[in-house]
């Protein structure tokens, strides 16, 4: 079922002094099983827009439907659990919300709360901590006598442990080493085509090109801009424009000012084909 | 919890802001004592115009005011109600078992009511318009006699400033934790007693380990930049007294000198 977002606006704290827009009528739909992209600066309305699906915050206006749900400024409370087994969040720096006695405790405690039992709950445990690249015997250990990293990882791990069917990441490899970012995006990579949907917040244009294959542009709470990466890339001017960067590839290629390019290579694969073919010549 | 309004600062331009801490700090406490001095209609007329004034004088929106009250309004009420129906004395109107309405019990419920009010409306003119960091510099500055003592009070000013800087980091950190636990199926709102205390501890062993990290990493990070303690420090944030604190201070003798004249010996 697709995500669809109709004249989405978000307001913090309205009707008080302190009243700022977040969300200005977003409108967009994503498809099943794809990889998108949600880029844009600092405070353009990402971390505000990827709360709302899975109605950690709820529109003040619009509506937004959801894993076959209708998310509205009206909709209680109650009935949210289901929704969040399905729509899973991961923010920034995930490692802040450790907290059990054990790794494998720790990432079974998201599946216990949507209805696995025990058993099953540990075993999936098991199968995510190998998942993520930890070896076995951490499981036991105390989560907070880990690394960064390998925290990183457990809680990662632990949001994805109940296969939420929609899984949201913001800027999920800020702060990891470049070998453990890759892994961690490959992992998302490989969920993404094992048939779920994956949203990723992002500031690494890199990874946008690598990974996705939709993406929306925010600026100042408005989607100013949904293509695919090919298309937001090609256009300097307007990224400039913008204040958005580009793929470190398109860059280098655009140095290469006595090459031509069939078309605009987005990865590093794409720029040392594009570079034979010029050789070649 | 966004509603709380109570030690919020609220953005602004008037003569209030422009006001000196530690006067501020020193006439909201001078207020509440002379506010117990009123003791007859007309002293409790002169508090509530003297309370009006400061409060007009912020230039702030009403609703800030009401807000600040909104909180203890049941708790003003109860007082009231309670002075209203148990005071005994004056002309008796009603009267049923323990219960009586009398002249008496109808102007204390009345006075206490002003003398609550009056008091959170001051108390908010000085948070809503002074900056955290400002009120921990007036208390140290208000500490200081206790020097002599030998309470270190430039430590406990210190530990002020760095509680104060962490509350709406805390705060945030809180809310953020909070969402990532609910987007794991955590459940704070629901359930018996029991079920809400345990679905707590999510929430809060990550806010403890978070908070001593903080603290550790804060500490190593003043110790490299020079801090050894509390001995030969300077004084970056320097409070000065204008003559606007004088007049401040003399609104407040004023009222004394009023109250004092106006009150029934």
């Amino acid at each position: 079922m697709p995500i669809k977002f109709e004249n989405v606006s978000y307001t913090y704290s309205p009707d008080t002094p302190l009243a700022k827009k977040g969300l200005d009528k977003v409108n967009f739909e994503l498809k099943d099983g794809s990889f998108n992209a949600i880029i844009g600066h600092t405070g353009s309305g990402k971390s505000t827009l990827m709360q709302h699906f899975n109605a950690l915050l709820k529109p003040t206006n619009g509506q937004i439907e959801i894993a076959g749900m209708t998310i509205t400024a009206d909709t209680p409370n109650k009935n949210l659990k289901n929704l969040r087994r399905h729509v899973s969040l991961v923010f920034q720096f995930p490692e802040m919300q450790l907290f059990e006695n054990t790794v494998l405790e720790d990432i079974a405690f998201g599946p216990k709360n949507f209805g696995y039992d025990k058993e099953k709950a540990l075993t999936s445990a098991k199968y995510w901590l190998k998942k993520v690249g930890l070896p076995e015997e951490i499981g036991g250990r105390s989560p907070f006598e880990l690394s960064g990293g390998q925290m990183r990882r457990v809680a990662i791990a632990g949001v994805m442990a109940y296969e939420p069917d929609i899984l949201c990441l913001d800027e999920p490899a800020a702060g990891l080493d470049p070998l453990a970012r890759k892994q961690m995006m490959a992992l998302f990579s490989e969920y993404q085509k094992e048939g779920h949907t994956v949203i990723l917040v992002t500031h690494n244009m890199d990874d946008v090109a690598d990974y996705a294959d939709n993406v929306l542009v925010m600026e100042h709470g408005k989607l100013i801009k949904e293509d695919s990466p090919k298309e937001i890339f090609k256009d300097r001017k307007w990224l400039q424009e913008h204040h958005l960067e580009e793929p470190k590839s398109s860059l280098f290629a655009a140095k290469l000012t006595n090459y031509k390019f069939k078309k605009l290579p987005l990865t590093i694969d794409e720029l040392i084909t594009g570079i034979e073919n010029n050789l070649k010549r | 919890m966004s509603k709380i309004l109570i030690g919020r600062y609220v953005a602004g331009d008037s003569i209030i802001y422009r006001m000196d801490p530690r006067g501020k700090l020193l006439a909201t406490i001078l207020f509440i004592l002379f506010v117990f001095l009123a003791n007859n209609p007309v002293s409790y007329v002169i508090v509530t115009i003297f309370s009006f004034v400061a409060v007009v004088a912020t230039k702030l929106k009403p609703k800030i005011f009401w807000d600040g009250v909104k909180p203890l309004i049941w708790l003003i009420l109860f007082t009231s109600f309670l002075q209203l129906f148990f005071t005994v004395g004056g002309t008796v109107y009603w009267q049923w078992t323990i219960f009586a309405l009398s002249s008496y019990g109808i102007t204390n419920a009345v006075f206490i009511f002003i003398r609550f009010t009056v008091i959170i409306l001051i108390s908010t003119v000085m948070t809503v318009t002074t900056k955290p960091l400002e009120i921990a510099d007036a208390i140290e500055w208000l500490l200081k006699p206790l020097k002599i003592v030998r309470v270190p009070v430039d430590k406990i000013a210190l530990v002020m400033s760095i509680a104060l800087r962490f509350v709406p980091t805390l705060f945030d950190e809180t809310l953020k934790i909070m969402n990532a636990q609910r987007s794991r199926g955590a459940d704070f709102n629901n359930g018996g007693l029991i079920t809400r205390a345990k679905a707590i501890t999510p929430l809060l062993v990550p806010l403890f380990i978070n908070s001593l990290e903080t603290a550790i990493d804060l500490s190593t990070a003043m110790e490299s930049r020079g801090y050894r303690g509390d001995q030969g420090r300077t004084k970056f944030r320097v409070l000065r007294w204008s003559y606007l604190d004088l007049i401040n201070l003399a609104y407040f003798i004023l009222l004394l000198i009023l109250l004092l004249v106006f009150r029934t010996h």
